[in-house]
């Protein structure tokens, strides 16, 4: 079992932090392998910005991604540069405000209205990319789902736990309506 | 959840591995891509009564670990290739004075300002070579994070025994990826602590006079020993001399001391190496890629292997040319223009059958880009 | 302790001109010590390259003769690595302005203490007369032959605008005004710097038409004033000799070990809280 994720969007969107949760619950909680790497540099601070992840039950060697089995774009322009190098047959997962989805591409597309949900229900946009994880947790068996929301615990302040929390349910729910 | 279990990004790991080796001193300039070991130092240093200072560029930076390894503390610093490119005056200081020290470069793409952000392997050279003189110099790397940290704890231990800096040549994709890791419980891995004299107070204390092992004590700056120490050639009291029995002697000293030890000092793997009619040979990140790429095809029965070179200098000649020679074809994995390479080619007997795969555009080289390479010298075309 | 009992007698002869002016301040920076009562263990001379650099060979202390211009760069490791240590850098004008002069105005900005005794001779000596960026405008040396273009710099008041606590200048003529101001200098908590303005007959001299060592010297005399000395007024072109800087300020390494000690302390609190929960 090997599963290859690329998340792409824009600096600040949280994509690079959404990456590095889903890596380590699989590391800490699922005990599997994983490796995570992801663009540096300008585009790292504004513009269309890459994070790579790869599980697997084997060592992993080779870290990058080449033809991801899901990923993610929460840009259209992440969307135009990265939905091309997607795996037939894998999941491509938008969020609907953000990317108008123009093309066919040989992969279950799944739209979401993420960002739409967390700015009705929580009011706070930093939690958008919990909320993407969420779903797109939901609709994998990348990790267990308990195991990214105590990664997300580990990791955030508790201060913003609860909104957090919340935010990752939203996600869940989202995807579920498309399982 | 275990505790020893971590996920955690490659400059973490360097910062996390020189904490086990006992680093006491810390002093650094900023360059992409290895700040993060600065920022993470400054803070835990500092707890463990520690020192971290950020100096004014990257000249002055190993001048202050140069003297804080005097004054006996174990010393290191970290940069990439321009800041990597000033100190090499300081290192020819350090190899002349011999001072322990641990100099960490994150390559990223050179020459000049380069690429800040991408890979390359470029310094292997520069490494070796980036200081005036004849000299001899360890220079370590590894492919894993597990591998970083054993061979920073390594580079530590090796500067210490053989008195000399020593140059661990990471790159930008092992620098900034996040892996798995199990973080060595204490004494897991030995730490070697500094020599120092057993010559009591009121003795002659000869800071260059060679034991019978080979080894020379060290006097902690500040100690009851008071010497000399210049980069300029010395005698065994550390006084500058111009006799050219004592430079001839010294220099002797500075190359032999590490040269007469290649193979000892050889830290390198092998992967599928018994039955390859094809061998690899690559070092850092890259064999991540050839490793890859041999599992993939050994799955379609290629008889192929790897040879993954962890110390690179002093270069493992012997273990090369042993691994390398009776190959159908040895195929060296590197991102830069073939600087070790060459040295393979030195190495083998049938240097023809030494071919090179590459990447030097920022790209970090994969699978795919080795399959081509040698699918082209086996004539099977691209 | 007698002054030769703090030379290396096995370092000898020294390698300075007849008429150096080095000498002179080698023997102000040994009695400066000596009036302090230093144990020799306890000092760390570090020096760059120069004719100045020698210093450190010759005295019986701890010393590093290091690279061109790093001299402060080697002292502020060795300070903070053993802060008991009481570091001192003889430089030259070259080593300390030009090619040392960032780590001179950062060893300054930090006020680490650091003791800075820059001999200051106008030239490049040991390479053989090569003007220096203290060599005086329209001044000679072997790489401007027909009067240099460029201006030179005014050693105290860069410290002093680069944040250096204890500056202070004065001359190899005067050699006794020179041991006060090297024993407070030394003394100074802080970055710490005395300019020695030093005679080289040999090159500075020669192509400038000074005179030898003795009328370089007289020039000294007539050409420095007392710090606030009413002369100034009438004759600005005149050297102010004297501690131009003298003042407390938060010392980098004593800032540093604070820091540790507060660390480490918390630390401490929260492990005997933690205990008796």
């Amino acid at each position: 079992m090997v599963k290859r994720v690329v998340f792409s969007g824009s600096g600040g969107q949280g994509v690079i932090t959404a990456s590095i949760i889903l890596a380590e619950a699989a590391v800490i909680y699922d005990d599997l392998n994983a490796v995570q790497t992801q663009s540096y540099g300008p585009e790292a601070r504004g513009g269309a910005t890459r994070a790579d992840v790869i599980i697997s039950r084997e060592p992993i060697h080779y870290p990058k991604v080449l033809n991801p089995h899901v990923l993610v774009c929460l840009t259209q322009e992440a969307y135009g540069k990265f939905s091309g190098i997607i795996r037939p047959g894998g999941l491509l997962l938008t969020d609907s405000k953000f990317v108008k989805v123009e093309r066919k591409v040989d992969a279950r597309q799944v739209e979401l209205e993420m960002y739409g949900a967390v700015m009705a229900e929580i009011g706070n946009a930093i939690v958008f990319n919990v909320c993407m994880l969420g779903a797109l947790i939901g609709l994998t068996d990348l990790v267990r789902p308990n195991s990214a929301l105590e990664m997300v615990k580990s990791k955030i302040n508790p201060d913003f736990l609860e909104m957090n929390e919340k935010a990752f349910g939203i996600g869940m729910r989202l995807a579920d309506s498309h399982k | 959840m275990k505790t020893n279990i971590k996920f955690i990004q490659g400059n973490e790991v360097f910062a996390k591995a020189a904490l086990y080796a006992g680093v006491q001193f810390y002093a650094g300039y900023p360059i992409t891509p290895s700040t993060e070991i600065a920022e993470i130092l400054s803070e835990v240093l500092p707890k463990r009564g520690g020192k971290f200072i950020q100096m004014e560029d990257e000249i002055a930076s190993i001048c202050a670990i140069i003297g804080a390894s005097l004054t006996g503390l174990k010393a290191m610093t970290a940069t990439s290739g321009p800041g990597f490119s000033l100190m090499q005056e300081a290192i020819g200081y350090a190899v002349m004075t011999e001072v322990p020290l641990v100099v960490v470069n994150v390559q990223r793409g050179g020459p000049s300002t380069g690429m800040p952000t991408s890979v390359a392997q470029g310094d292997v050279m520069q490494a070796r070579w980036g200081t005036q003189g004849d000299h001899s110099i360890i220079t370590l790397t590894a492919s894993n994070l597990r591998e970083a940290f054993n061979m920073t704890v390594e580079a530590f231990n090796l500067a210490e025994t053989f008195r000399t800096p020593v140059i661990l040549l990471f790159d930008e994709v092992l620098a900034h990826m996040r892996e798995k890791i199990i973080i060595p419980g204490p004494g897991e891995i030995e730490v070697v602590k500094r020599l120092r004299t057993s010559v009591p107070k009121g003795t002659n204390y000869h800071p260059y006079l060679t034991r019978e092992d080979g080894r020379l004590p060290m006097s902690d700056f500040g100690g009851v020993h008071r010497y000399n120490v210049t980069g300029l050639v010395h005698d065994m009291w550390g006084f500058p001399s111009t006799d050219p029995k004592v430079a001839y002697d010294l220099l002797h000293h500075l190359v032999d001391k590490l040269e007469n030890h290649a193979e000892l000092l050889a830290r390198y793997k092998k992967y599928y190496t018994e039955d390859a009619e094809i061998l690899l040979v690559s070092y850092g990140s890259s064999t991540r890629s050839a490793l890859h790429m041999i599992e993939a095809r050994r799955k379609r029965g290629l008889k192929i292997g790897l040879l993954e070179l962890q110390t690179l200098w002093p270069f493992p000649r012997q273990t090369v040319r042993r691994e390398c020679d009776g190959r159908s074809h040895v195929l060296v994995v590197e991102m830069n223009m073939g600087q070790i390479c060459q040295e393979v080619k030195k190495a083998v007997s049938e240097p023809d059958k030494v071919f090179l795969a590459n990447r030097i555009d920022g790209i970090f080289i994969s699978p795919v880009d080795i399959l081509r390479a040698l699918n082209m010298i086996q004539g099977k075309g691209v | 302790m007698a002054v030769k009992d703090y030379l290396r007698q096995r370092f000898f002869p020294q390698i300075w001109c007849a008429g150096c002016g080095h000498g002179i301040v080698m023997g102000g920076m040994i009695r400066a010590i000596e009036q302090l009562g230093l144990d020799k263990n306890e000092v760390v001379l570090v020096s760059g390259i120069g004719c100045s650099s020698r210093v450190a060979g010759y005295l019986d202390f701890h010393t590093m003769h290091t690279l061109h211009g790093r001299a402060l760069a080697f002292a502020s490791g060795v300070k903070l690595g053993r802060p008991h240590l009481k570091v001192i850098a003889p430089m030259g004008d070259g080593d300390a302005l030009a090619i040392g002069g960032n780590h001179l105005i950062h060893a300054a900005r930090r006020n680490i203490d650091v003791t800075a005794i820059i001999m200051n001779n106008s030239i490049y000596g040991m390479t053989g007369g090569q003007t220096s960026p203290l060599t005086p405008f329209t001044k000679r040396g072997t790489t401007a032959v027909f009067g240099t273009i460029d201006h030179c710099f005014d050693i105290a008041q860069l410290a002093k605008g680069a944040g250096a606590s204890f500056v202070a200048r004065t001359t190899t003529y005067h050699a006794k005004e020179m041991i006060k101001m090297i024993h407070d200098a030394i003394n100074h908590k802080g970055f710490s710097l005395v300019e020695v303005m030093s005679q080289c007959p040999t090159y500075y001299g020669r192509k400038n038409d000074l005179g030898a060592a003795v009328d370089m010297m007289k020039g000294f005399r007539d050409g420095t004033v007392r710090k606030g000395s009413k002369k100034l007024e009438e004759h600005p072109e005149f050297v102010e000799r004297g501690v131009l800087v003298n003042e407390a300020r938060p010392e980098y390494v004593s800032s540093y070990m604070d820091l540790i000690e507060k660390l480490r302390g918390e630390r401490e609190n929260l492990e005997q809280g933690a205990a008796s929960r």
